[in-house]
């Protein structure tokens, strides 16, 4: 009967908070299409979509209303309930990492603090990694069930990249564990609030640049972005995993990738960056004078700048470096990220003892 | 061995140093190059609105010629025809009648005049043929049709718009054949 007890309020503030993160990482996910786009075509002094709405803004809408529109098709000699699992998959892993990301501190409604966090695990950190590890079987189960040998190709090697790299991924942050000694998210982006300079010296990136390369390595990887876009080689695999999908089951891959892509650049952001932390300003002082909802939406605010542009980024790699070979990955991958976020790990381990003697 | 051109290139071998094995200098020198070229002019633009502009002695679609009066100038001598290389043009004449003079300039004239656009190649040689200044090429192009023989033009696509009745249309298409002999 524990259940029950649960206070009415705090279920609809989190249904709430819940519905609204899913619509927001939807409709971003939506404009990334659209930012990938323009990045494009102006790194490659291209203008990029402009007919739909102004400057093009009703592009993904246009995009999102054609996958709605076209044909389901169904191979005859696919597995079928594998088949529509896939996508689902792939979509639903991708928006669980939101529920541990703090988007920001808490704000107070009708005398109530609302935590900008969905669920405050005390393990975030190992959740989104199991998450993280569970979208494999998105592109393992779309590519398998496809029944056919280039996608199944490509879900094998999705499947190989992203446990190599999960590897290097994992050892990377145990290194930025030690540091903070805790695996709650939001423990991690206090911690580098209350650094010096208005949070800016807290800022974890400055303690750990090195794990910081290799997360952020690791992260592409994971999001199946190049350089790292094997399982979806467009011109070696014919698309790769996604190749027997139609209509809105491969618009929900499609759309899954870009929300990886979101939900990496903010834990990324909160991992390393601060969070919602805003660089050189004191929260707290501020928000005496100010009011505390007014800061909280300032810290969303700084958070999401910080997001565009690692998101800018994931664009920026993908239109400059080109795709990596298969044993070329698997070399970086086993040969040189783990050792190095190995001897990392060392490194922090002597370093904190020596300054704690 | 001696080579026989004098453009070989000797291929450099030597391995990578630490430098160019980071990789990631090398990945940072190349995102500079990307980045720089978003504030680059860009090389598109958008097409319907925006246009390039066309070398003077462009030749596009060929437009039959009047004189100010409004009488057409082709007399079907037949010369555009012959100095057609690829047999595009074909043309019957007919002599013009008592009441027919603000129709046509000479004695003669095209009864039908028609061009394959599929068969030409754009070359301007009937310009060029033309005694008559009846037949030059204008700057519309990329002719579009749903079947073969909507690209045979006949005499109404081919002439230009009538001065007395439609002046406004004579002009424009006029005004570009001015800038045209000018350059």
């Amino acid at each position: 009967m524990e259940i029950l007890q649960i206070d009415l309020f705090l279920f609809l503030e989190k249904l709430l908070l819940i519905g609204g993160i899913i619509t927001f990482s939807l409709v971003i996910a939506m404009y990334t299409t659209y930012a990938e786009r323009k990045v494009a075509a102006v790194i490659q002094d291209r203008l990029g979509p402009n007919r739909a709405g102004p400057f093009g803004l009703a592009q993904p809408l246009a995009d999102g209303l054609k996958l709605f529109f076209k044909e389901e098709i169904i191979p005859l000699t696919s597995n079928k309930v594998l088949f529509i699992i896939g996508p689902a998959l792939a979509m639903m892993t991708a928006m669980l990492t939101s529920a541990v990301i703090p988007w920001g501190s808490s704000i107070n409604v009708f005398g109530r603090d609302v935590s900008l966090q969905i669920a405050d695990v005390n393990i975030g950190v190992l959740y989104v990694f199991g998450v993280v590890s569970l979208g494999v079987y998105g592109i393992m189960i779309g590519g398998w069930s496809s029944n056919n040998k280039f996608s199944l190709i490509a879900a094998v090697r999705g499947a190989s990249q992203i446990i190599s790299y999960e590897l290097a991924m994992g050892l990377s942050l145990i290194a930025l564990l030690m540091l903070t000694g805790s695996l709650s998210m939001k423990t991690i982006v206090e911690q580098q609030m209350s650094g010096g300079w208005g949070g800016f010296l807290g800022w974890n990136i400055l303690y750990q640049p090195l794990g910081f390369l290799i997360f952020l390595i690791c992260v592409f990887a994971e999001c199946n972005r190049t350089p790292f876009d094997l399982p979806e080689a467009e011109n070696e695999l014919n698309f790769g995993y996604h190749q027997e999908y139609s209509s809105m089951k491969l618009g929900f891959y499609l759309f899954a990738e870009y929300i990886n892509m979101f939900i990496s650049s903010a834990v990324v952001s909160t991992l390393f960056f601060g969070g919602y932390d805003i660089p050189f300003v004191n929260e707290t002082t501020l928000a005496a004078s100010w009011g505390g909802n007014i800061v909280a939406v300032m810290g969303f605010a700084a958070l999401f700048a910080k997001i565009v542009f690692f998101l800018f980024l994931f664009m920026w790699v993908r239109w400059t470096i080109p795709r990596f070979r298969y044993d070329q990955l698997m070399d970086l991958g086993w040969k040189k990220l783990i050792p190095l976020a190995l001897a990392n790990m060392l490194i922090t381990a002597i370093v904190i003892l020596w300054l704690n003697k | 061995m001696a080579s026989l051109t004098n453009r070989s290139k000797v291929l450099e071998q030597t391995p990578l140093n630490f430098m160019e094995r980071l990789y990631l200098p090398n990945i940072f020198k190349g995102m500079a190059i990307t980045f720089s070229h978003i504030f680059k002019k860009k090389a598109t633009i958008s097409y319907p609105e925006e246009k390039r502009p066309f070398s003077p002695v462009f030749r596009g679609l060929h437009v039959l010629n009047r004189d100010e009066e409004g009488r057409e100038n082709c007399t079907a001598c037949g010369l555009c025809a012959v100095a057609c290389p690829a047999e595009a043009i074909t043309m019957e004449g007919a002599e013009r009648q008592k009441n027919e003079e603000h129709l046509y300039r000479e004695e003669k004239y095209a009864a039908k005049y028609e061009i394959n656009m599929l068969r030409c190649i754009f070359c301007g040689l009937c310009e060029e043929a033309c005694p008559k200044d009846a037949i030059y090429m204008s700057e519309t192009f990329a002719p579009s049709n749903f079947t073969r023989q909507g690209f045979i033009y006949s005499k109404d696509e081919l002439l230009i718009p009538d001065p007395t009745t439609n002046k406004e249309g004579y002009e424009a298409a006029r005004g570009l054949r001015e800038a045209q002999i000018k350059k």
